[in-house]
């Protein structure tokens, strides 16, 4: 009897916050260890990460931020000596799941690397590459399209519709990170990944991906790796920040910056250390 | 103002404790250091520049005379019965032989040289190919036969030399063929423009010939093998080379016997030439029975000569993509084939074409394995009658045919042997040039 009034209790505990996670919950991750070797990068990270919601990853260099990001949509796979355990849910399926093809994964989440990467190809081909690889279109003129509305998204169009046959190489460091999102965005993915997007970019660029950013919420989860507090603030509703491959402390921004619980924390974003 | 500089001077003046203007004795010894080396750096290149030279002069003063031939012009009557006759003898070109004897003796008589030769004597002046290609001429024209065609025969080699300062009086008082007396004919004929020299087509574009033709002999059959060969080498080296580099490189797994794999190709590459043609004449003549002396067979060993090289080049130009690119089109949800097909294969290309190509240049100066399976010694003395014969029939390659000619006693081969390395190094060179046209072509940047 009084297992199963327990057991009764226990649920109901958990219910109701089973039920706001759900709602809004993008991305769970339970328990993820992340070895490289015999190195244990990742230790017992758990978080969800929330819908339409920009989350930023801060914390120390090494402290596993990017190698956490890269869990998220498998790009470790590429690594041989590197082990995920735990769990990775993207809408409650387990992206880890051996069904799971890394390749249908990461068309669902995109990503944007530290380092503007473009292909050595025309601004049109950059864009449309994605669409083409995963038969979103059957004519050129829906490719026309897609391509316009990732770069109007991407807030580049203005500046290259005039050039779409030119190399992307040739465009300026933002243009060229934007050309990067823009061609993430070409895929319809619903989580876009960013690694330290503005690392290489001078602060007007940097501004203008923020901006950005700030846009592409409404339609996309995004995570975002950052090394400056300031643009964690700006940018994110959500903070984590990471130590030594631990996850210290997740909360909303405001909370973080203003009033966080660890003394890490605390530390880290005071510039105490880091 | 100035009590401002006045104080700062003395400020500063305890910290510096030497004169930048002096240079102390370290620095000098370091700057005496750097010179050194720059001269030996200097030394260095300028051995190798004059050993380059010292080749390429030697090269082309032996063998620029092989590509000049003496020829002699003599208007041949060609007389229906001395023809017939000539068919129904039993050695032909005996019979044009003599054909050709007479009228050169009316040429001497109606160019008012006297000499007491015979007509057998006074032939040596000229190749003893001649009654070969008046033959082949009245064959291939029977409607000339009644006319008088004017012919430019082929001297003999004793008399190019002459010509070309290789052969002197002095040196023919030991020689049985040719004399002095020879010697004042052919000169007075150059007088009067009988004589004549030009280029030489036929080494280029001939057959090889017999020991005492080398006259006649040419290098253009031995080019048809080589090409032949290239085709082969490049037909299978290149996609397998291709296929091997992009699999190990991109796909396989690093494991022990990936390691095992990398290790033996670097070691093939380093394996004695002579070693994969032991193999070739064992695996593909012995056992698989394919002709020998073939052009296919010769390009089946040169195409496992060449993998290493193709293999080794092509994963050094695909590791030199940056891996951001690998991870662009990964992250955009590209398999790993469609990342390596769509951007790092064309971004490996020009280093792909580079080392195919210089992989390609090896082989065609490659000698020692077609040794082993035949290729030398072989004389083609036609050139192949199809694609199919081209790859099948028995035929000889540049580099063994210079070898093969280098190899006989007579001068005038050793002077085509040289000849035949120039066409090879004109060969080569455009091979390089054309790859280092194809890099910068294809060359992206990122």
């Amino acid at each position: 009897m009084s297992e199963v009034s327990g057991a009764i209790r226990t649920a109901d505990e958990f219910e109701p916050n089973k039920a706001t996670a759900m709602e809004n919950t993008k991305i769970s991750a339970d328990k993820v260890q992340v070895y490289y070797g015999d190195t244990h990068a990742i230790k017992d990270v758990s978080i969800n990460i929330r819908a339409q919601t920009v989350t930023a990853f801060i914390g120390p260099s090494g402290c596993g931020k990017s190698t956490f990001l890269r869990c998220l949509n498998r790009m470790n796979d590429t690594i041989d000596i590197c082990r995920v355990e735990g769990r990775i849910a993207i809408d409650d399926e387990d992206i880890y799941d051996p069904k799971v093809d890394p390749v249908q994964l990461r068309a669902k989440v995109g990503m944007v690397f530290q380092k503007p990467n473009p292909f050595p190809k025309s601004i049109y081909d950059n864009v449309s590459y994605g669409p083409r690889i995963h038969g979103l279109v059957r004519r050129k003129s829906e490719l026309d399209d897609i391509v316009a509305s990732s770069l109007q998204k991407a807030g580049l169009w203005e500046e290259v519709k005039d050039r779409l046959d030119s190399p992307g190489t040739g465009l300026s460091g933002g243009q060229q990170q934007r050309l990067c999102i823009a061609r993430a965005i070409a895929v319809s993915p619903e989580v876009i990944l960013m690694d330290e997007p503005c690392s290489a970019l001078d602060p007007i660029a940097t501004a203008k991906v923020e901006e950005l950013i700030d846009e592409l919420r409404e339609n996309y989860t995004i995570v975002i790796v950052t090394h400056s507090m300031q643009q964690a603030a700006r940018v994110s509703q959500r903070t984590a920040f990471f130590h030594l491959g631990n996850l210290v402390e997740v909360g909303d921004t405001q909370d973080i910056f203003t009033n966080p619980r660890d003394k890490r924390t605390q530390d880290y974003i005071t510039g105490r250390f880091g | 103002m100035t009590d401002v500089t006045l104080t700062t001077t003395p400020a500063s003046e305890p910290a510096r404790s030497k004169s930048l203007l002096e240079i102390d004795e370290r620095t000098k010894k370091r700057n005496a250091a750097e010179t050194r080396f720059k001269f030996y750096g200097i030394g260095a290149i300028g051995i190798g520049v004059f050993f380059l030279v010292a080749l390429l002069v030697s090269i082309l003063s032996n063998g620029l005379s092989a590509f000049t031939q003496t020829s002699i012009s003599l208007p041949v009557p060609l007389v229906q019965s001395e023809i017939e006759a000539a068919e129904k003898s039993i050695v032909k070109t005996s019979k044009y032989r003599d054909i050709i004897g007479a009228v050169l003796i009316e040429k001497l008589k109606t160019a008012g040289v006297s000499t007491d030769m015979d007509s057998k004597k006074l032939l040596q002046i000229m190749s003893s190919g001649a009654p070969g290609a008046l033959r082949e001429f009245v064959l291939a024209n029977p409607d000339a036969i009644g006319t008088t065609v004017p012919f430019d025969f082929l001297t003999s080699s004793r008399v190019d030399g002459y010509f070309k300062g290789r052969v002197t009086r002095a040196a023919l008082a030991e020689d049985k063929n040719l004399d002095s007396a020879h010697l004042d004919i052919v000169d007075q004929l150059k007088e009067q423009g009988s004589v004549t020299s030009g280029f030489n087509w036929q080494f280029i574009f001939g057959s090889d010939a017999s020991d005492s033709r080398p006259e006649q002999a040419g290098i253009g059959v031995a080019m048809v093998g080589s090409f032949y060969m290239m085709l082969v080498v490049l037909c299978l080296a290149l996609p397998i080379g291709v296929a091997a580099s992009i699999y190990l490189e991109e796909f396989a797994p690093k494991n022990r016997l990936t390691d095992v794999i990398e290790v033996n190709i670097s070691n093939l590459a380093a394996v004695p030439s002579i070693v994969f043609g032991i193999l070739g004449l064992a695996a593909f003549i012995q056992f698989a029975h394919l002709p020998q002396s073939a052009p296919l067979v010769g390009g089946l060993v040169l195409t496992l000569m060449t993998l290493p090289t193709i293999i080794i080049s092509t994963r050094a130009s695909l590791q030199s993509v940056p891996p951001s690119i690998r991870d662009a089109a990964l992250g955009i949800g590209a398999s790993k084939m469609q990342s390596v097909f769509h951007h790092v294969l064309p971004l490996a290309m020009p280093g792909i074409l580079t080392g195919t190509i210089i992989g390609l240049a090896q082989a065609l100066g490659e000698t020692a394995p077609l040794l082993l399976i035949g290729m030398v010694g072989f004389i083609a003395s036609e050139y192949p009658s199809g694609v199919f014969e081209g790859f099948l029939s028995p035929n000889s390659a540049m580099p063994a045919q210079i070898y093969e000619w280098a190899k006989r006693a007579d001068p005038a081969f050793y002077e085509r042997a040289w000849g035949g390395i120039i066409i090879l190094l004109l060969f080569l060179m455009t091979m390089n040039i054309v790859a280092i046209i194809l890099r910068r072509r294809f060359e992206r940047r990122w």
